[in-house]
C-alpha cells in the first residue's frame, strides 16, 4: 500500500515514540507503523508518512503528535477481562480491605484504563457485593490517550462492546439504553475520576492507593521503563495495598519489593512486609 | 461439553458449531424450537447448554425457552439466547423466563467464548 519508510525516518519515529510514550517498537514492526498511521494521514490531510514525520519533528508538541501516539498504542479491552482478577477482588481483597479500612474511603487506580471497561467492571463488583464500600470508593482512571479517556468519562458503549464479557443481568442492572448504545448509570460513573497521565513520566498528586490495576500495558515498555513505572507505582501504594498485572505479565526481576500473592488464578502483588 | 444450537440460519449454526467443535465439544443442531425438542428427546443426556435464537419459524426461541424451563428434566441445562433482539424488555423477558445468558447478534467469536466463560464453560479448558 504505502511506500516503505526511509530507515532514518523510521528510526526517528521509534525514538520519538520511546521518549514521548516509552513505547518500544522494534525494526520488524514497520508494517504496524504504516497501517496504524494511515488513518492519521487521512485525518490531517497529510500525503505521505515522510511528510507526517516532518510535522512530528516540529515543536511544540501538538494535536498531530498526540494523535500519532494514540494511533500507535493498543486500546484493546473488555468487561471482566480474564475474569479471575475480579473473582479475587470480590472474594479476597475487598473483604480484607473493608475490614481494615472501616469507614475510611477506598482508593483504586486503573493505571491504563483505556475505554473504561476495566474500571466499570471494578465498580460493578463493588456495587454488587459491597454497596456501602462502593459509596466511599474512588476509582482513578488514567491513560496517555485522551480519546479513550473521554470515552471512559462518557461511559457509552456499543452493542459489540457490551456483548463482550459483561453478564446480561449486570448489563440490565447498570446500563441504560441510549439509541443503539448503552450508557453506564450514574451510580457507577459517580465512582469514576479520569486524568491524563503518562506512566513513563513522573507524576504528582496521586493519593496512596489501596488497589492498583496496571494490566496489559507494561508489555509495551522495555525492562528499564517497566522497573521505573512499577517502582513509582509501589511507592504510591498503601503499605497493605494490592497490585494487579495482566494475566501474561510478571514482575519477576522487575521489582523485588513487591511479592507475588497467591490468590486463585490471578496475578497479584503486595508490598513486601 | 455438549451444546445444542437452535437457529434457523444454517450459516450461523455452522459458524458456532465449527468454533465449538474446534474446542472439542459435541454439537447438536436444530432449525427451530419444535425440532430442538425432538432432538433433545432423542438424546440420552441433556446437553450442557442450548444456544437459542429468538425468531424462528414453527416454534420460536422464547416458546422453546418456556417449554424447557417447565420441564425439570432440563433444569441442569443452561440456556443462552443468541439473537438480533436487542431491546431491554426482551432481555428482561428472557432472563425472567430462565435464560442464563443473552448474546446479541452480531457477535464476535471472542464474545461468544467470553459469554460461555461467564457460565463456567471455558472453551480453552
Ligand atoms: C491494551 S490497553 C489495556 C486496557 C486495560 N488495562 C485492560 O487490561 O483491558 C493499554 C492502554 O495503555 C495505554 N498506554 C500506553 N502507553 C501508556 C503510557 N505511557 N502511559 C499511560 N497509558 C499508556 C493505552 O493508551 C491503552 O489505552
Amino acid at each position: 500500500m504505502a511506500p516503505a519508510l526511509d530507515p532514518q525516518d523510521f528510526n526517528w519515529l521509534c525514538t520519538f515514540l520511546r521518549t514521548e510514550s516509552a513505547l518500544v517498537i522494534d525494526e520488524s514492526k514497520e508494517y504496524l507503523v504504516t497501517t496504524r498511521l494511515h488513518p492519521v494521514l487521512k485525518e490531517f490531510g497529510i500525503a505521505t508518512l515522510t511528510d507526517l514525520i516532518g510535522r512530528l519533528r516540529q515543536r511544540p508538541l501538538g494535536k498531530v503528535h498526540q494523535r500519532v501516539i494514540e494511533a500507535m498504542t493498543t486500546n484493546e479491552t473488555s468487561f471482566f477481562r480474564d475474569v479471575h482478577p475480579f473473582d479475587t477482588l470480590r472474594d479476597e481483597i475487598l473483604p480484607e480491605l473493608a475490614r481494615k479500612r472501616g469507614a475510611a474511603p477506598l482508593n483504586i487506580w486503573c493505571a491504563a484504563a483505556s475505554t473504561g471497561q476495566e474500571p466499570y467492571t471494578i465498580a460493578m463488583v463493588l456495587r454488587e457485593k459491597f454497596p456501602d464500600v462502593a459509596a466511599r470508593t474512588k476509582i482513578l482512571c488514567t491513560d496517555i490517550n485522551q480519546t479513550v479517556l473521554e470515552r471512559t468519562k462518557n461511559g457509552i458503549y456499543s452493542q459489540l462492546e457490551v456483548n463482550r464479557g459483561l453478564p446480561a443481568p449486570l448489563l440490565l442492572k447498570y446500563f441504560d439504553r441510549k439509541g443503539s448504545e448503552w450508557q453506564v448509570k450514574p451510580e457507577l460513573s459517580r465512582m469514576i475520576e479520569t486524568r491524563i497521565l503518562n506512566l513513563a513520566a513522573p507524576w504528582v498528586g496521586i493519593p496512596p492507593m489501596d488497589i492498583v490495576f496496571i494490566r496489559n500495558v507494561l508489555i509495551y515498555f522495555d525492562v528499564e521503563t517497566r522497573r521505573s513505572i512499577v517502582g513509582r507505582i509501589r511507592k504510591n501504594m498503601a503499605m497493605d495495598g494490592f497490585l494487579f498485572v495482566g494475566g501474561a505479565e510478571t514482575l519477576l526481576n522487575i521489582d523485588n519489593d513487591l511479592t507475588r500473592a497467591t490468590a486463585g488464578r490471578s496475578t497479584l502483588y503486595r508490598r513486601a512486609a | 461439553m455438549h451444546a445444542l444450537i437452535v437457529d434457523d440460519s444454517r450459516a450461523i449454526r455452522s459458524v458456532i458449531a465449527r468454533m465449538l467443535r474446534q474446542a472439542g465439544w459435541t454439537v447438536s443442531e436444530a432449525g427451530h424450537g419444535q425440532e430442538a425438542l425432538e432432538v433433545l428427546a432423542s438424546l440420552d443426556d441433556a446437553p450442557d447448554i442450548a444456544l437459542v435464537d429468538w425468531n424462528m419459524p414453527v416454534m420460536d426461541g422464547y416458546a422453546l425457552l418456556q417449554a424447557l424451563r417447565s420441564n425439570p428434566g432440563y433444569e441442569q441445562m443452561q440456556i443462552m439466547m443468541v439473537t438480533t433482539e436487542t431491546e431491554i424488555e426482551r432481555m428482561q423477558q428472557a432472563l425472567a423466563a430462565g435464560a442464563n445468558e443473552y448474546l446479541m447478534k452480531p457477535f464476535t467469536q471472542e464474545a461468544l467464548a467470553e459469554k460461555l466463560g461467564i457460565l463456567g464453560l471455558d472453551l480453552a479448558a
